[in-house]
């Protein structure tokens, strides 16, 4: 168990310095002269040099990947173009927004998708299952920067129960969630952040479930003369390894795909962020914040590993 | 007397064979969708949308660029607009005819090139395992490091818009989910009986990749990669959406869904309108990959 976490915390390395070489390479494929893309467009002459050599970009790209990759290493993305303050700061202070409200939409989502498969997969083509199955497939298929304007549109025009977008008088400090004035500006953004995740979630659920139910141990359970909720109860922790996974991995995408969501609601996160980035082709910006998701993707995925062969001890991997 | 008993025996599986008609696989898969009116129909319903896209240019009543400043933003039904106009008195019915033609395209010409790129590389690691696997998986691990929207918008923020440079984000960013499922089940196939049992009789690499792992390889791939065919419909729309696709007077769903947007207020069925396209498109493409699982499954 020590050697495989071991083993995994170190694999995740490499993986790392992928992300970086993948978030350096992004300012190279940028079309036009890197440092035009670094610098503002009112930046004189001198600046752009003074720049370039700073980054030292007129050395060869891996020099001036290892320079990059020892300044990010301290801390140190560069300056946003639009607001000339670090890129560091914003994209922390708003990564703040984006993880509360997306763990908050996954864990929801968990819950209920968990229900949901069961009584799904308890009466395989029901009726029940059949009306499931259609939340889930709407959940899977709805695009979630429009169910953000429908939400809008029912919600905030037509029976002004919630408010439309933002975090309130006091923005991001002191943004209370425990309470309700605050925390009903982040109703939205939760509901349409956790559809998605949640008809994947039923999906996967259903499927294995009713899978595992077809199993012979399932029948022998039966036969000894378990209750059919305790029968469930041997199912779903069949399949509760792959869930926890599935769970870390839809938080990870959360994260990255908050992006639509947040532009719809102007939450202040990084998806919101991001947005900015692209609209004022804000590369340095765009370049931090994806830096961080990733990073905080794989950190995700790194604990859901662990915590998968903590749960499932069958797990052995070559 | 035994001779009879015998004869019998050996007869009788001979005179029942005409019952028991031996169907191929995919024989099999056909008369379990035949039966599925919910796929059936969906399929009939992609047919229609790929034709309306198709023949847009003979089905839609207006051109689709020419604005009028006296009919912006019209209700649904008005006079000749059958859905209305948008905010620059564009025809929404024609627009949206033409902007099914650019949704329809990323949703399957990334699929289908990230399918052959992916596949190819998960079966190889699969199949080879140890260090080729570690390879290939490790790089794969890199791009999984990045949730596929997260990784679109960065490719496609740093490449910036248009419809090559979608297609292109598109396709790299679904490679990766593909090769992992080739993967998976290329590894379990692998150390299946019959492919021991075929590599003990002498049969080559080659011969083993073809003939036995490739088919049971296929239909979880093709199911997987037919259930991403909606995924990237709506991640190309997000992504145009945020203005990273075709530009502006091209129509898109995604794009009118997005200039449409302020006018939320005015006209909120209207603009609400092309939502409603990319939803039909992506639970008509995701209900037809669920009947396909459904029906390529054998033990179903």
């Amino acid at each position: 168990m020590w050697l495989y976490a071991l083993r995994r915390i170190i694999l995740t390395i490499p993986i790392l310095f992928g992300v970086t070489v993948i978030c350096f390479a992004l300012v190279q494929i940028a079309p036009g002269d890197p440092i035009q893309n670094l610098l503002s467009p009112t930046a004189s002459q001198a600046d752009a040099e003074r720049l370039r050599a700073a980054y030292g970009l007129d050395k060869p790209l891996p020099v001036q990947y290892v320079i990059w990759l020892g300044k990010v290493l301290v801390g140190d993305m560069g300056m946003s173009i639009a607001n000339n303050t670090p890129v560091t700061g914003e994209v922390l202070r708003a990564f703040t927004n984006t993880i509360v409200i997306a763990m908050i939409a996954v864990v929801i989502a968990f819950i209920l998708s968990t229900i949901f498969g069961v009584a799904a997969a308890y009466r395989s083509g029901g009726l029940v299952d059949k009306a499931i199955t259609a939340v889930a497939v709407f959940g899977i298929s709805v695009p979630t920067f429009w169910l953000g304007v429908i939400l809008v549109i029912i919600f905030a025009v037509n029976l002004s129960w919630l408010p439309a977008t933002g975090m309130g008088a006091g923005g991001s400090k002191g943004f209370d969630y425990l309470s309700w004035s605050d925390f009903r500006f982040a109703v939205m953004p939760i509901i349409a952040l956790a559809l998605p995740p949640l008809g994947i979630m039923t999906r996967t659920t259903r499927s294995s479930l009713s899978e595992i139910l077809n199993q012979d141990f399932v029948q022998t359970l039966r036969a000894k003369g378990l209750s059919e909720f305790e029968v469930m109860v041997h199912a779903v922790r069949n399949i509760m390894p792959a869930a926890v996974a599935m769970l870390g991995l839809q938080l990870g995408y959360l994260i990255g795909g908050s992006v639509l969501v947040e532009t719809v609601f102007t939450w202040p996160g990084t998806g919101y962020l991001l947005n900015k980035a692209i609209l004022t082709r804000d590369i340095p910006l765009l370049q931090g914040t994806i830096l961080v998701l990733a990073t905080a993707f794989v950190l995700i995925n790194l604990v859901v590993d662990l915590a998968q062969s903590l749960i499932d001890p069958r797990i052995k991997r070559s | 007397m035994t001779d009879a008993l015998a004869n019998s025996l050996a007869a009788a599986p001979v005179q029942s064979a005409p019952a028991a008609r031996v169907r191929s696989y995919w024989g099999g898969v056909w008369q379990r969708l035949r039966y599925d009116y919910v796929t059936l129909f969906c399929i009939a319903l992609i047919i229609l949308i790929v034709l309306s896209a198709v023949f847009a240019p003979w089905l839609a009543p207006f051109d689709p660029y020419k604005s009028s400043m006296a009919h912006r933003l019209r209700p649904i039904g008005y006079r000749q607009f059958l859905l209305g106009t948008d905010e620059q008195g564009r025809d929404m019915l024609s627009r949206l005819l033409y902007g099914g033609r650019v949704s329809l395209l990323m949703g399957i010409v990334p699929v289908l090139l990230a399918t052959l790129v992916g596949g190819m590389f998960g079966v190889v690691a699969g199949y080879y395992g140890r260090k080729v696997n570690m390879g290939i998986m490790r790089t794969m691990d890199i791009f999984f490091a990045f949730p596929s929207v997260l990784l679109a918008v960065a490719i496609s923020g740093s490449l910036g818009g248009g419809i090559t440079n979608q297609m292109l984000t598109l396709t790299v960013v679904l490679i990766p989910p593909i090769c992992r499922v080739a993967e998976t089940a290329t590894s379990q196939v692998r150390n299946m009986d019959f492919v021991d049992a075929a590599r003990a009789t002498g049969a080559s690499t080659t011969s083993i990749l073809f003939t036995h792992v490739l088919i049971n390889v296929m239909s979880p791939v093709l199911v997987y990669a037919s259930t991403l065919v909606s995924i990237s419909i709506i991640l190309a729309s997000g992504l145009s959406f945020l203005g990273l696709g075709v530009s502006p007077p091209t129509a898109d769903w995604g794009l009118m869904l997005s200039t449409l947007r302020q006018s939320i207020y005015v006209q909120p069925l209207v603009s609400a309108i092309p939502g409603v396209a990319i939803l039909v498109t992506s639970i008509a493409f995701n209900l037809v990959s669920d009947g396909l699982r459904q029906a390529m499954d054998v033990k179903a």
